[in-house]
């Protein structure tokens, strides 16, 4: 079948089978970032954008991503260094393999939630595992970035 | 200008949150072949018959192998240093299958969905055999795992597979009676803990492919490259020499990736083929076809005197090593060794154990390797005995552990204690936790009951005696530092770590140095990253060959100085005339080195280190309960460690916070579980479940370094120990919130609930 | 990849419902466990299409689209203002946010999981579904109907007007519920429901008699009366003890005896 895919910007058209998820249809166009961790729908390592929405690519069909917006870490490089950097600041990167989705659910909770409290942010990104980290070292990353960021809007205000 | 104990960032950073193509998945040729394995629905079966022909006649498969396609040699995956302590006692496939998802064929096809369509295709006749689940019924049991003539292990594992016996061992000191005769009270208990799984993010991936001079080429998410060559060697009966290993950015080990689970498959395929070829393990096999935790059942006695000196230690381990024999002999030592050398004053210990298969998957090498086991069973009944004495748990153990100088007679066969600050770390959590201030239960407003508990740990820095690392550094002709080592990052920070010993070492900026990716073709020889081996072992090898390479930067620099040798100092990344001051850049020298002079700029350092210094830790755990529904969280855990001098301390933390939020899954939440058929039930992330940020509570972490004189700059390790003391504390805390022991993990709501409601109910 | 020979995008409910009577063929709604199951699939029916996902309130209830996401119920405030936020309670340890955002309503419902936790806030809601063909039934009467091949197009949940609890036990906070609980009351009901037995969730029989009695026997009467189950999470004798425990504190939530 024939689809349309708005992919980082750049519109695709493909024609695949129609099993295809989007998680095979975007490692297929080449973003790597996008990583499989579990087949059951629990780890958040698959994690993209959809519309502007975080869903996890494993488990949506390509066809349904026909016509819409899709973003993966690979479109996003600038928001990843900018909050990696917070991220690598605490020793939070670790294996680093489930980094792009979780940044991508940081991405779409920066966009979601007003001023997060930490408990709002455990919440938010409960779908997000990491075995190498035991989170702490990522909360304190998300903490300090939402702090720097808001400091930053008070100063443009 | 230092950067060892600073907290530097790790080299790889940009790439990974930036989500990079690093990894092996990502980095494999577009057409390789896909690869797949048919597996065992029977947890023990002959095969009878196999057919492949309707699966071979699919188009787009390109070979169906079964076990009449294998080489006869028997090996063994564990990923060890030669001659292997595993015994040599599976192919790659046989006509016999030991558990459920023993693979049964491999399959390789142009796309996946064919190779799916293709195992379903293969005819298999299998008679099922009696088979066996329990470590506590396989001594002796009909159902024996390994009939077979070509078993071979080393005579000193001391295995019989024909009684299931994978391995066997006993080791005492003192005179045990004595030294009972003298206690006052003593605790006997039986102590159970199940299997996990590491369930590191990325699973286990390998892809291979024939590069020009008919060499296998390896590309795996690996911790033994090196290992992993000499396994493939063996296995697929060729040459080492034409095999090559390299392993890209790995996505978390914990241990998994210490045994060569699947690298085989793939090898095997491009051998007959020619053609590349690429497996990873569905979430599904890493659940249920890996190289998990051994389960242990430790019955521990220990006695104290009456004024709270504990006298004697004797433990007996029976370990399940599954159906295959990986890491069976060496882990079920740890489970003694790094237990009873805590205590300082025994007269006497005694410890022995039964390594034994099962139809189980088969066990490997998790993050303490035995040592957790030991620690929970030992760890518990030392708070047992401080209820008995009415002492404080940390006052008993105050008055009762190891320290500097001390002798260890459990510890490497009899060995001093050459750094050691768990005094201080039991101190400092204690400050941290409030632990004199907090009662050891009290109940809140809410109904729920808060219980503090504590536990010990310590660990090795390496393998005494047989771990070896080799490090090379370069001058190269810009004057950049090149490090490369064959100790492999796997999500840690080695490759930081080491390039921080690197710079120190060489007086440089720790941006001044690389670090080459893995390749047993190009990296020098390192057993590979296990074992609490890689800051202690590899660092070492490191300072070696920055020793060596500074006498021959400080030679080039008096020769471009026209100074004696002795006269020129490197430091600051110059060369000085100690007399004239005048001094040539490390640029400089190695732009000469190119071209003009004949330098030789390149040193390597070797370390084997006779010695394997253990790190040490204090745990302290609050609980909150639930009484009557049992939920359980651990709202603080406090932890102390002394991982000699911390490299960096950044790092460190998070390995420290990561260990024990594993910790805290073992106590609480996971468990390898098999349903009657032997077939898994936790064989996903929904049903096996590790700790989600939602369940971890605040985790304090302190360092109270002692200094190693063998470790470079003083290190230890702390890979490993982090991850044992928060099972035995929350155990603890458990036990002194509710009164309820429990001596089997992990402990979940239902059976603290139940355990409440029984207890009420007497 | 999934096996899935053709996919169809149908532009009526009708011609959804057609092409669901063949039995080879799968409605994918959030899509979220069909991945789990092996069996082929010859066509695979969005509903995407039949703008059915959104809620909307009418005169007497709130009516959601089968194809809304369960992250849309969690965070919207009518339904949460109605029920003093059992909705968010109920959802928001189910996975995770990406898992929410694609998770529906009318697919959890549709599968009547044992493990439910929508389920069983609905039933103690007295929600109502409309299908394609049958129209409208109580929830409850549909929790107890087999698998047939209907299409769910809505769930409606009555305006309503008192007070409502959810409470679960979870071994890790986004596994299946060990157990879960809800209650609503108005002036002249109270109902509870429970689920994750492990089985689906079912209404406790005879409550207000109980309840006329004194608080302890709430308890007591809904773990005699209603029927557990053990498995990897918990044991049956464990999971009667959970629902007397569940069913007081969601009483206690709502006022008690008062």
């Amino acid at each position: 079948m024939n689809i349309t895919i708005h992919l980082n910007g750049q519109t695709l058209e493909r024609n695949i089978l129609p099993g295809t998820t989007l998680f095979d249809f975007l490692r297929n166009e080449g973003c790597m970032s996008v990583k499989c961790g579990c087949d059951t729908a629990n780890c958040g390592l698959c994690t993209v954008l959809l519309e502007g929405k975080s869903v996890l690519s494993c488990s949506v069909l390509a066809a349904r991503a026909n016509g819409k917006h899709v973003r993966t870490l690979e479109g996003l490089q600038q928001e990843a260094e900018e909050f990696g950097a917070y991220l690598a600041g605490e020793g939070g990167d670790q294996c680093g393999f489930c980094n792009p989705g979780f940044i991508m659910n940081v991405i779409a909770m920066c966009g979601e939630l007003k001023n997060p409290t930490e408990a709002d942010v455990k919440t938010y990104l409960a779908g997000n595992l990491c075995r190498c980290t035991g989170f702490a070292s990522q909360t304190r990353a998300i903490l300090r970035y939402l702090k720097d960021k808001e400091a930053q809007r008070d100063v443009q205000r | 200008m230092s950067s060892v104990n600073t907290s530097v960032r790790k080299k790889d950073a940009v790439a990974l949150v930036t989500g990079k193509p690093v990894y092996t998945g990502d980095i494999a040729p577009k057409d390789c072949l896909i690869v797949k394995l048919l597996r065992s629905p029977h947890a023990h079966a002959e095969i009878l018959s196999i057919d492949p022909s309707k699966a071979e006649k699919l188009p787009g498969v390109v070979c169906v192998l079964t076990h009449k396609d294998m080489p006869h040699t028997r090996f063994t995956l564990a990923g060890q240093t030669f001659p292997e302590p595993s015994p040599y006692d599976r192919l790659i496939l046989e006509n016999r299958v030991r558990f459920v998802g023993d693979p049964v064929a491999i399959v390789a096809a142009e796309r996946e969905e064919i190779a799916q369509k293709a195992l379903k295709l293969i005819r298999v006749h299998y008679k099922p055999l009696p088979f066996n689940l329990d470590p506590e019924k396989a001594l002796d049991n009909p159902a024996v795992v390994h009939p077979e003539a070509d078993w071979k292990g080393e005579a000193w594992i001391q295995g019989d597979p024909s009684r299931n016996l994978c391995a066997s061992g006993h080791e005492e000191y003192g005179d045990m009676a004595a030294a009972e005769a003298r206690c006052a009270h003593v605790v006997e208990r039986v102590y159970h803990t199940l299997s996990n799984q590491q369930a590191m993010t990325e699973p286990f991936t390998a892809f291979c492919q024939m590069d020009c001079f008919g060499r296998l080429n390896v590309v795996s998410s690996t911790q033994i490259p090196f290992h992993v060559r000499r396994i493939l060697a063996r296995a697929l009966e060729i040459p080492a020499a034409r095999i090559r290993v390299s392993k890209p950015r790995i996505g978390g080990g914990f241990g998994a990736k210490q045994t060569a689970v699947m690298e085989m498959y793939p090898a095997v395929v491009t051998l007959k083929t020619g053609r590349p070829a690429k497996l990873t393990f569905t979430r599904h096999e890493c659940q249920t076809c890996s190289s998990p935790r051994h389960e242990m059942v430790i019955r521990v006695r220990l006695g104290a005197d009456a004024s709270g000196v504990i006298r004697f230690v004797e433990m007996h381990t029976l370990s399940n090593t599954g159906a295959f024999g990986e890491h069976g002999p060496t882990t079920v030592g740890l489970s003694g060794e790094k237990s009873i050398s805590l205590y300082r004053h025994l007269d006497a210990f005694r410890f022995d154990f039964h390594v034994v298969y099962t139809n189980t998957m088969s066990a490997g090498a998790y993050r303490g390797y035995g040592a957790p086991q030991g620690l929970f069973a030992l760890e518990s009944a030392v708070d047992e005995l401080a209820s008995l004495l009415g002492m404080d748990p940390m006052a008993l153990r105050l008055a009762n552990i190891t320290q500097e100088g001390a002798f260890m007679p459990s510890y490497n066969h009899g060995s001093t204690n050459t750094s050691c600050a768990l005094d201080a770390c039991i101190r400092r959590a204690a400050e941290l936790f409030a632990w004199k201030d907090k009662p050891s239960r009290r109940v809140l407003p809410n109904g729920h009951i808060r219980g503090k508990g504590m536990a010990l740990a310590m660990q090795g820095s390496g393998i005494a005696g047989i771990d070896v690392a080799n490090a090379t550094v370069k001058l190269d002709e810009n004057g950049y530092i090149n490090l490369m080592i064959g100790a492999t990052d796997m999500g840690t920070g080695c490759d930081t770590i080491l390039s921080q010993i690197a710079a120190d070492c060489l007086g440089v900026d720790v941006e001044c140095v690389y670090v080459s990716p893995v390749d047993t073709d190009f990296s020098p020889y390192d057993c590979g990253s296990y074992a609490s081996s890689t800051t202690y072992v590899t660092g070492m090898a490191v300072v070696r060959a920055c020793q060596a390479l500074l006498t021959k930067i400080q030679d080039a620099g008096a020769h471009m100085l026209g100074c004696p040798a002795q006269r020129a100092v490197l430091e600051g990344g110059r060369v000085s005339d100690d007399e004239t001051g005048k001094s040539v850049s490390l640029e400089e020298i190695g732009k000469a080195g190119a071209g003009g002079a004949l330098y030789d700029l390149q040193a390597t350092g070797s370390r084997m280190s006779e010695i394997s210094p253990p790190p040490f830790m204090a745990g302290m755990a609050e609980v909150d309960i639930d009484p009557e529904t049992g939920e359980i969280t651990v709202p603080q855990y406090v932890a102390a460690v002394d991982c000699g001098t911390v490299i960096n301390p950044m790092l460190a933390r998070v390995q420290v916070e990561g260990g024990i939020v594993q910790g805290i899954g073992m106590a609480l939440t996971e468990n390898v579980s098999y349903a009657p058929n032997g077939s898994v039930r936790s064989n996903s992330f929904l049903q096996y479940k590790i700790p989600t940020r939602m369940d971890v509570g605040e985790i304090q972490v302190a360092f109270e370094s002692s200094y190693e004189q063998e470790g470079p700059f003083g290190a230890k390790s702390i890979g490993e120990i982090v991850i044992s003391t928060p099972a035995p504390a929350i155990a603890n805390a458990v036990f002194a919130a509710t009164g309820l022991r429990f001596c089997r993990l992990p402990i979940r709501p239902c059976d603290i609930a139940m355990g409440i409601l029984q207890d009420a109910r007497k | 990849m999934l096996n899935i020979r053709t996919y169809a995008l149908p532009q009526s409910p009708e011609e959804a419902w057609t092409l669901n009577q063949n039995r080879a063929n799968r409605i994918v709604a959030g899509m979220m466990w069909l991945r789990l199951s092996r069996r082929p699939i010859a066509t695979a029916i969005d509903l995407s299409a039949l703008e059915l996902n959104g809620i909307s309130q009418t005169e007497d209830a709130f009516v959601i689209g089968c194809m809304t996401p369960l992250r849309t119920l969690e965070t919207h405030d009518g339904l949460n203002d109605m029920t003093g936020g059992a909705f968010r309670d109920a959802l928001s340890h189910i996975v995770g946010v990406q898992f929410r955002n694609t998770a529906t309503i009318g697919g959890s419902i549709y599968g009547r999981f044992g493990f439910s936790d929508p389920l069983t806030l609905l039933l103690a809601l007295e929600a109502q579904v409309t299908l394609y063909r049958a129209g409208r039934m109580s929830l409850e009467d549909y929790s107890r109907m087999p698998y047939d091949r209907d299409l769910l197009l809505d769930i409606r949940v009555p305006l309503f007007s008192g007070k409502v609890a959810f409470q679960c036990v979870r071994n890790t906070q986004t596994d299946f519920s060990v157990l879960n609980c809800a209650m609503s009351r108005t002036s002249n009901r109270v109902l509870c429901a429970i689920g994750a037995r492990p089985g689906r969730a079912i209404l406790a029989p005879c409550l207000n008699g109980a309840l006329a009695d004194r608080p302890v026997a709430l308890g007591k009467s809904i773990a005699e009366h209603i029927p557990t189950g053990g498995n990897m999470r918990a044991t049956a004798e464990y999971r009667k003890h959970l629902a007397g425990v569940l069913a007081e504190r969601c009483w206690a939530q709502i006022g008690g005896a008062e």
